[in-house]
């Protein structure tokens, strides 16, 4: 049981970006991906979850038992995957509540309905742990809300729809300290011995709040080097050039 | 009055392959008791109907449309239906979880009325009623009015033949807390129906009334509708036409509001049948200090077309009107709209907006818009704008990668973009009724997309 990615290819249709990634998140474990721009890390959350933009060329994205490759992009995220998105998008007319009903909806077989009370009761406790207003449930899908409040948003759909893996591209970004540490708060309530998770950053900061088990460095398409927490440390007092002189040496 | 006093019908030609239906069966009036100056509107109206041409595709009013798609030749008046076509049309008869009046039309015939929800001294009455009762007030304001948007050949026809209808007068300071609601439907092959709705308030007046047209699908049928709203100083109408024919009918609503001194009028159309609907809606603002919100859903399917022709005139100084325009147009559909605003001489201080929005949902379909303004008057604020969009790729993403199919996804946003407009009816039950009614077109979208 993993999210298991293995030797995969793939990018835009004149480019190829993803150079033969390998990687395995158990269930338990929280992974963080390094690197330095243009290496390939917001490319490779948004081919896990089926982007048209990006064509997959060969490889493997394996859920547990199921091949994420062959699914639609709603298929991997009820079969158990969940991007927390680097800019989120908003849905005019469509309130943020009604947009969680929607999504827990389609995990309930057919004709099958949400209970009101039990959904309204879970959405306030998990929105009180994140300190947003009440009034983010009637308001449409992060339309005019800051940057801190999308991504605030964005954690609490993870807690709403409690995935078995969990991506988080660049969640960091765009965060004052006081959101990053609600932020965490979340994602650190959401770690179980059931979930995995990826968290897509650039910076070590994220990683002062939730700690790491394991942190890989992705420089062209590839992880080039992995390491425990310390490396993370390590990135942020010399920077990602040493790697790359590594690689260089080891070629 | 008698019928004795009626123009004496014509008898029907025999029928024709080329044309045996609306362009030449005249109207029968032999059992109507209505009062005489009626019969001549009537009757000069036929003549007028039958003088005038089809509009053309070159006039500027039905640029993009095409009168044609109204075929009158193979359309007869609806004659009475049987029980069991009343009772299924009755029984089907669903909208408002809360009504002040409810009245049902099958082709044009009465077959319920319902109007012990309503306060005493308002009149609320079918119009073959109201003629008789108050004819004074209808002969002031029934039909009065100027086809300023391309169908006067089709006014005609609906003066020639109306009987069926609403009539609602709220006198001065009387506020009607429910909707009253009308449903007219279309039963059997090739039938025609002319559904009228006149409403009428008096100073301080607060109502509301809902009106829907319906008929089944695989049936041609037309309805050629005029609703006619008259706010008076002070007062509050809502005003909502609700358009669900099936597929294979004609829909036409030639609609004016006047709005009276600080008078507030709000009207709705929700487009939501027919094989082809034109809608014309004409706003007279000529009360200082007048309102009028003119709002619209429609969302088209197959090769549904939707025709939409308003115009904004502010005769008066300190008015405003705003306009909201929304389709969500699917498969090869296409919808168009041309709307003026004309702000007169002396209208000083208007205020006048108009947008058209379009959300395309495929690549097939198509949507003109013809915005226009022309402003004789000084100090005033207006604004026109029309754009059309594919749905977001970028949105449906964000949807489907919380796991929502994509039907729904596409649901969820096409109906977030159609409810801004229905959330400026700023009415809870009429809003709540729009949407069961788009969502019974979602269902069908959801039934042709399996197929």
């Amino acid at each position: 049981m993993s999210l298991k990615i293995t030797n995969l290819h793939a990018g835009l249709p004149d480019r190829e970006i993803l150079k033969g990634l390998n990687l395995e998140v158990k269930p338990g474990e929280v992974h963080a991906i390094m690197g330095p721009n243009g290496s390939g890390k917001s490319t490779l959350s948004k081919v896990m979850a089926g982007h048209d933009d990006y064509a997959v060329t060969s490889g493997e994205v394996m859920l547990d038992d199921i091949n994420l490759l062959e699914l639609s992009v709603d298929a991997r995220a009820r079969a158990g995957l969940f991007l927390a998105f680097q800019y989120p998008h908003e849905i005019p007319g469509v309130s943020n509540a009604n947009f969680l009903r929607a999504a827990k909806k389609a995990r309930l077989p057919e004709g099958e309905e949400i209970d009101a009370i039990k959904f309204y009761k879970e959405m306030y406790a998990r929105m009180d742990a994140l300190e947003m207003d009440r009034s983010f449930t009637s308001r449409s899908v992060n339309e005019g809300f800051s940057g801190g409040e999308k991504k605030r948003n964005e954690i609490l759909q993870l807690m709403m729809l409690e995935p078995k893996y969990a991506v988080l591209d660049e969640t960091d970004s765009g965060l004052d300290i006081d959101a990053l540490k609600i932020v965490a708060r979340g994602v650190n309530a959401m770690r179980s011995p059931d979930r995995g998770f990826l968290l897509i950053t650039h910076y070590q900061r994220l990683l002062d709040y939730i700690q790491p088990d394991f942190v890989h460095v992705l420089m062209d398409g590839k992880i080039v080097h992995s390491g425990g927490r310390e490396l993370a440390l390590e990135l942020e007092a010399k920077g990602y050039d040493w790697l790359k002189e590594e690689e260089l040496a080891t070629a | 009055m008698s019928a004795t006093l009626a123009p004496t019908p014509q008898i029907s030609p025999m029928p024709s392959d080329t044309a045996s239906g609306l362009e030449l069966i005249s109207p029968d009036r032999t059992n109507s008791s209505a009062p005489q100056w009626f019969f001549e509107r009537s009757a000069n109206a036929w003549g007028e109907f039958q003088k005038l041409p089809v509009p053309s595709i070159k006039d500027e009013s039905w640029r993009y449309s095409n009168a044609k798609r109204i075929s009158l030749n193979s359309i007869h008046p609806a004659e009475a239906a049987n029980e069991h076509l009343e009772a299924a049309a009755v029984a089907a008869s669903e909208g408002l979880a809360t009504a002040g009046a409810r009245f049902v039309f099958v082709n044009d015939r009465l077959v319920v009325s319902e109007t012990q929800g309503l306060p005493e001294g308002v009149v609320c009455l079918p119009l073959e009623e109201a003629l008789q009762s108050h004819s004074a007030l209808l002969e002031e304001h029934f039909m009065k009015r100027e086809s300023f948007l391309g169908s006067a050949k089709f006014a005609s026809l609906h003066l020639a033949h109306v009987k069926a209808g609403v009539v609602v007068f709220v006198p001065a300071q009387m506020e009607i807390e429910n909707p009253i609601e009308v449903f007219h439907w279309i039963k059997g092959a090739n039938a025609a129906i002319f559904p009228h709705t006149l409403v009428i308030t008096g100073d301080h007046a607060k109502v509301s009334v809902v009106d829907h047209y319906r008929s089944d699908d695989g049936v041609v049928g037309l309805s050629c509708a005029v609703s006619d709203v008259i706010a008076g100083n002070g007062s509050s109408i809502t005003y909502v036409a609700c358009q669900e024919l099936g597929n294979e009918g004609q829909a036409l609503h030639l609609s004016s509001t006047t709005a009276q001194k600080d008078s507030l009028v709000k009207s709705f159309q929700a487009q939501l049948g027919a094989g082809f609907s034109r809608t014309e809606s004409v706003s007279n603002l000529v009360g200082a200090g007048s309102r009028s919100d003119m709002l619209s859903v429609s969302m088209p399917i197959a090769d549904q077309v939707v025709d939409q022709r308003t115009l904004q005139r502010h005769l008066a100084p300190h008015t405003f009107s705003d306009l909201l325009y929304k389709n969500a147009l699917y498969d090869r559909s296409r919808a168009i709209f041309s709307g003026l605003i004309h702000v007169f001489e002396g209208a000083h201080y208007t205020d006048a907006y108009q947008t058209c929005r379009n959300l395309l949902n495929s690549e097939e379909a198509e949507a003109s818009s013809m915005p226009g303004l022309e402003i004789n008057a000084d100090q005033v604020k207006c604004s026109h704008g029309s754009a059309s969009s594919p749905v977001s790729e970028e949105e449906l993403f964000y949807l489907k990668a919380r796991g929502i199919p994509d039907a729904e996804a596409r649901r969820l946003i096409v109906l977030g973009f159609l409810k801004n407009a229905l959330g400026r009816l700023e009415n809870e039950v009429v809003e709540a009724m729009i949407i069961a009614r788009m969502e019974e077109k979602f269902a069908r979208i959801a039934v042709q997309a399996a197929v």
